[in-house]
């Protein structure tokens, strides 16, 4: 049936394959370094052309133009997201096609099983691996897809406040549950299914995928904003293990090589999100968090009471012209505020004058793992500049100036001391072994843990109250002006 | 192939993933996250075997479908990445 590739032995497009798993592993192995990362990418987006082009071209598939018009239309939108978004949004969007991805295998699976219900017509042809591989695979790309949409809409602000009911992992259970019934049903008729029943077969898996979408979405709807690294890691892992499913589902190896990878990158990063923050995926997806201890009318005044002082940007540039070693401290306060760049251009600043400036950044800041190291990066920050929690915490004894800023629960001293605490054993960022620590904060309202910050009110700490931006942009003009 | 061959396949690409992404730093994880995520579109080649194959109606349908959706996923996430990991190699002042 092959033109272009007629002549050749059908063991090429194993090859070709072999080829492509071969050049993604390469590209994971650049990423091991920020200088041979953006390589690696090419040359594991190299793999990706090899293998699908392979495709196309030893099946001469791409005759029928509908094919061709879908490939233009997923590269046209791809690109235009791609190319559109701000750094600010890059975690919806990365999240958006961590779903779209679970999203196709789950069709593919389906559309394999009609395919074969179509055209075997005996029940031989349906081998137990198959409908077994297409319901993993239906339950976890449905999963993948409608618990990503769920969570780049928290992550846009559409659905922010965690949705929250009585008896809600009952539900869940049963949805599970439910799911599970029906893929059994889907595979134990496989081996005695007659041509008679032909019809009759994808239904279980259509109904499958229903319950997993519900299951998906309830999954994900209780979960708050601050664990999101933790269900953007779990559903990167999805979205690969749904694909090498799929690769049982299509007996294709480079699916299962491919998928393979990335469901181990997801899991190792959920559980790197989950040890940062000494708790259980078990605990992040299923139990209240915060909720009850915000619930029962901490608000902090215990705490904060005639012990805060609030500072002014002036105050701050007398502080930073005397210091010889300052560390940023960035949170999703930096982020929501797009203040990156100010904090890049106050960090130059005190560079320029031979001040030594440190990022410091705990594995969890932000919407997703990583995200503040990206947002830096965008603002020209040198990755050497970056320092994470294991390497900075034992200098902040030797610090003149801790600046924090849009961060609460990671710089929080009671996941030292409070056993009863929400953060309790929570590795977070000693600011307060510094000589002074200035704490950029719109307010004093808690964090995602909804407890309070005693290091707000702590003696060596002054407030600087207002929005990221401004506050960063006033610290820069006010620095330039006392230089000048 | 036989499930078996498979079962070895995805054993050893599981080990080998982890040897893998242990060694990447947490800076770039996100980076990584969307560069796996771009990977995990290999799904399309399943797509693309599906809607090309024309055996029926439906499942060129929803053939169709899951090639714009692993299609989006690849390009998109590619270009992202690649977009990411050029402020990362760069200098200040660049």
């Amino acid at each position: 049936m092959a033109g272009l590739a007629d002549g050749l032995p059908p063991e090429t497009l194993q090859i070709a394959y072999l080829l492509a798993g071969v050049l993604f592993i390469l590209g994971l192995q650049r990423l091991t370094h920020p200088r041979t990362a953006a390589r690696g990418n090419l040359i594991s987006a190299s793999g990706m052309v090899l293998a699908v082009g392979a495709t196309v071209l030893w099946f001469e598939i791409l005759s029928p133009l509908v094919l061709a018009a879908a490939l233009l239309v997923g590269a046209a939108i791809g690109t235009w997201l791609a190319t559109t978004v701000e750094t600010t949004d890059m975690p919806q969007l990365v999240g958006l096609f961590n779903g779209f991805g679970g999203g196709a295998s789950a069709l593919v699976a389906g559309a394999e099983l009609v395919d074969q219900v179509g055209t075997a017509g005996t029940a031989s042809d349906l081998s137990v691996t198959v409908t077994a591989a297409a319901g993993v695979t239906g339950l976890v790309g449905a999963v993948t897809f409608c618990g990503s949409l769920v969570a780049a809409g928290k992550l846009h602000g559409v659905l922010e406040d965690p949705i929250r009911y009585s008896g809600e992992n009952v539900v869940k259970a049963v949805t599970l549950l439910a799911a599970v019934v029906v893929g059994v049903a889907l595979v134990t008729q496989s081996p005695r299914f007659g041509p008679l029943q032909l019809g009759a077969f994808a239904t279980p898996y259509w109904v499958l995928l229903a319950l997993a979408s519900i299951l998906g979405v309830l999954l994900v709807v209780p979960i708050g904003g601050a664990d999101m690294p933790v269900v953007i890691a779990l559903l990167n892992a999805c979205s690969g293990l749904a694909a090498a499913s799929t690769g049982f589902v299509l007996d294709n190896s480079v699916l299962i090589i491919a998928g393979t990878l990335v469901g181990a990158s997801g899991i190792i990063l959920t559980v790197i999100m989950c040890r940062s923050m000494n708790r259980s995926l078990r605990n992040v997806l299923f139990s209240e968090y915060g909720g009850a201890s915000a619930a029962a009318g901490r608000d902090g005044t215990d705490v904060y009471e005639g012990r805060v002082k609030s500072t002014s940007p002036e105050e701050v540039v007398l502080l930073l012209e005397t210091a010889r070693r300052v560390v940023i401290v960035p949170g999703y306060g930096m982020a929501v505020g797009q203040a990156q760049h100010a904090v890049a251009e106050l960090a130059n600043l005190l560079e320029a004058d031979g001040i030594e400036v440190v990022f410091a950044i705990h594995p969890v800041a932000g919407r997703m793992p990583g995200h503040m190291n990206v947002l830096l990066a965008e603002a020209n920050i040198p990755y050497e500049q970056m320092q994470e929690l294991s390497a900075v915490n034992p200098t902040f004894s030797q610090t003149d100036l801790v600046l924090v800023t849009g961060a609460n629960d990671v710089v929080n001293p009671t996941a030292y001391s409070g056993e009863e605490s929400p953060i309790a054993g929570m590795p977070v960022l000693n600011v307060w072994e510094a000589e002074t620590v200035v704490v950029n904060k719109r307010s004093l309202s808690p964090g995602y843990a909804g407890i309070p910050n005693p290091l707000f009110a702590g003696d060596n700490t002054l407030m600087l109250f207002g929005d990221a931006r401004e506050c960063m942009q006033a610290l820069v003009n006010e620095y330039k002006q006392t230089r000048s | 192939m036989a499930f078996v061959e498979h079962l070895t396949l995805f054993v050893l690409a599981a080990f080998l993933g982890y040897e893998l992404i242990t060694k990447i730093p947490a800076t770039l994880h996100t980076p990584l996250i969307s560069g796996t995520n771009a990977i995990s579109g290999i799904t399309l080649i399943g797509s693309v075997l599906v809607a090309g194959s024309g055996n029926t109606t439906l499942a060129t349908v929803l053939g169709f479908f899951a090639v714009v959706l692993a299609t989006i996923n690849v390009v998109g996430g590619y270009l992202i990445s690649q977009k990411m990991l050029k402020s990362f190699g760069r200098r200040r002042g660049d």
